[in-house]
């Protein structure tokens, strides 16, 4: 069995192959950056003025800015699922898989780079965020905790995505799979309107839905709440932080096992 | 020559039969399927340590599923396989330590530049940092890509992927070396060029197993010969040995005028070994004879005050093309490409 240090060390290694990608390929970046302050515009100025439901008094920018967060960051760990795919087309995973290194070590490399992707695009979308009026209304730590439960739940997302890119294998299928998954997931929730507008089926799944606790958290946590607008009773959203580490630790111990198995019976073709 | 058990002909029977320790890869009833389909159906083979043994077979024999199996990559359903004295399966760590792999597609990553790839590779061969980077400059010096070491691989030419593939597999100094298919896709040019590293390395001591479909390939780098036709192997022997197979080598005669075919014929008898095949439009001879080029002075001999004209005359041996269409009925080149059987994949996967 190859040691937890063995582990650690070799999965350096391997973020930093990804990361020297993340450098060489600056459209990475750009896109990545780019389409989140396109989706804060979008929201905060198209439908922004259109979109109801909240009182009067209350802002727009401060509702909407952790719900464009979260789906961000979602839609990026689908990066992960098709980064694995397309290391699995070219041989690398052979390569990777004849050495003697800790097998769990490419998973891991993979979704911590792409969680340091993911920080780029929280960063870029806060600053945006700031411009158009959003504002942090707590303490330092509980913003970092807001930042955190965010980058948290994409990590435990890249691990299922790792699953869907060794199985599925071509990178495209893997982005339009996870597309037809992730947007619904992300927009039947309390991301961009308020849940008393939801009829009542879609409206129950809302609230049990990951992402609105997540949502839901990052709002408590950066104080972007108001008594004007009331959150649901349902207890995930009552206990959003404790429901999203609820699935975080689900989601890993579900999804770690399974994709290093999977990884390691896993051939190019 | 003699035949043993499943048809497979057993050709130089004297060096190559004896299995000792100084074996790096022994392969005994090595059986893989994947689902409903047998890839391998009981492969045995074996290299001796510091030799070059070429695996050919058309597209979809099983050289790549055997390579898998040999790197740990898949698991074999039945058999016993080795490398290095170590169980792939029960030693797969120690066996990957041992082992460098160059696999069909060049394994590089485009992003990192040839530097950066090398030394990653060393670094996950746990190589400490600094060695890892001594090997880097080492090998990419080696194989003529130090001008290239700080560009990304993205920029690369088929050739000098291929070569820094082979680069990254050697970092570790690996005892026994896997090469599938090592020049497919490169111009002629860049094969040369990489037949010329792999004699080096071979010629250095490391143990390789390369699988081709060229038999030019296999007869110019390869001591010994192993043919795998649908997971079986129809054949083993040097390459001499599987030319000598397919009915040993025949004397060539042009003639000027084709009324000279029979008097040549009959003068020749008696260096024949079997009846001499002529052909009037042609005017041609072929005798089959045995012996080295002393047949060819001694048929000259016999012809002397003949007044026959001879325009050409040789010793010809039959090629590798040959020999595989005598085992297979079919021509190397004509099974690799019409092959429907693609090989098999694994556990749900899609090509």
């Amino acid at each position: 069995m190859t040691s937890l240090a063995t582990t650690l060390s070799d999965s350096v290694v391997i973020t930093k192959r990804n990361l020297i990608k993340v450098k060489r390929v600056p459209d990475l970046v750009v896109f990545a950056t780019l389409s989140p302050i396109m989706f804060v515009l979008l929201f905060r100025y198209v439908f922004g003025g259109a979109i109801g439901g909240l009182p009067p008094g209350v802002s727009y920018a401060e509702f909407l800015l952790p719900g464009i967060f979260a789906q961000t960051i979602v839609l990026g760990s689908t990066t992960t699922g098709a980064s694995i795919a397309e290391d699995l087309q070219k041989g690398l995973v052979d390569r990777f898989r004849s050495l003697p290194m800790a097998p769990a070590a490419v998973l891991v490399g993979r979704t911590v780079a792409d969680a340091g992707l993911n920080i780029i695009s929280i960063a870029v979308m806060a600053l945006t965020g700031l411009v158009v009026g959003w504002r942090i209304n707590s303490s330092v730590p509980e913003a970092v905790a807001g930042f955190l439960v965010l980058l948290l739940f994409a990590f435990a997302i890249s691990w299922l995505m790792a699953l869907v890119g060794l199985l599925v294998r071509t990178p495209e299928v893997v982005n339009n799979a996870s597309f037809i998954v992730i947007f619904p997931l992300t927009f039947v929730a309390n991301t961009f309107v308020p849940l008393e507008t939801f009829p009542s089926v879609l409206r129950t799944f809302a609230e049990w839905n990951p992402v609105s606790a997540v949502v839901q958290a990052a709002r408590n946590l950066f104080g972007n709440t108001s008594d004007q607008v009331p959150v649901p009773d349902a207890w995930s959203l009552q206990n959003p932080v404790l429901y999203t580490l609820i699935w975080v630790v689900v989601i890993l111990a579900v999804f770690v096992p399974l994709s290093v198995r999977q990884f390691r019976r896993t051939a190019s073709r | 020559m003699r035949t043993v058990e499943n048809g497979v002909r057993e050709l130089s029977v004297g060096a190559a039969s004896v299995r000792g320790m100084s074996d790096a890869i022994v392969v005994e009833g090595l059986v893989k399927r994947f689902g409903a389909t047998t890839a391998l159906d009981g492969v045995d083979l074996t290299v001796a340590e510091g030799s070059v043994l070429g695996l050919l077979g058309p597209n979809g024999a099983g050289k790549t599923t055997v390579v898998r199996v040999l790197t740990t990559l898949l698991q074999a359903d039945a058999g016993r396989v080795e490398v290095v004295g170590l169980d792939v399966a029960r030693d797969a760590d120690r066996v990957r330590a041992a082992i460098g792999l160059t696999g069909q597609y060049a394994a590089v990553d485009e992003y990192l530049t040839g530097f950066e790839n090398l030394e990653m590779v060393g670094r996950l061969y746990h190589l400490p940092k600094a060695e890892a980077r001594r090997r880097a400059g080492e090998l990419l010096e080696r194989f003529d890509l130090s001008d290239a070491a700080g560009r990304p691989a993205k920029t690369y030419s088929g050739g000098m992927r291929r070569r820094l593939d082979i680069a990254a597999s050697l970092i570790n100094r690996p005892r026994v070396l896997f090469l599938d298919e090592p020049t497919t896709g490169l111009d002629p040019r860049s094969r040369l060029a990489m037949w010329e590293f792999i004699a080096e390395l071979a010629d250095g001591g490391t143990t390789i197993l390369l699988t081709t479909q060229y038999l030019e390939e296999a007869d110019r780098l390869a001591d010994r010969m192993v043919v795998i036709d649908r997971g079986r192997v129809i054949a083993r022997g040097t390459g001499d040995d599987l030319k000598a197979q397919v009915g040993g080598q025949r004397l060539e005669f042009t003639l000027a005028r084709a009324v000279d075919l029979g008097e040549v014929a009959r003068r020749l008898a008696p260096l024949a070994v079997e009846d001499p095949h002529s052909d009037e439009q042609s005017r041609r001879l072929s005798l089959p004879v045995r012996g080295g080029t002393e047949v060819l002075a001694e048929a000259l001999r016999l012809l002397e005050g003949s007044g026959v004209e001879v325009l050409d005359v040789g010793l010809r041996r039959p090629d590798l093309d040959d020999v595989f269409l005598t085992l297979t009925g079919r021509a190397a080149e004509e099974v690799a490409t019409d092959e429907p059987t693609p090989e098999p994949i694994p556990t749900g996967a899609a090509r």
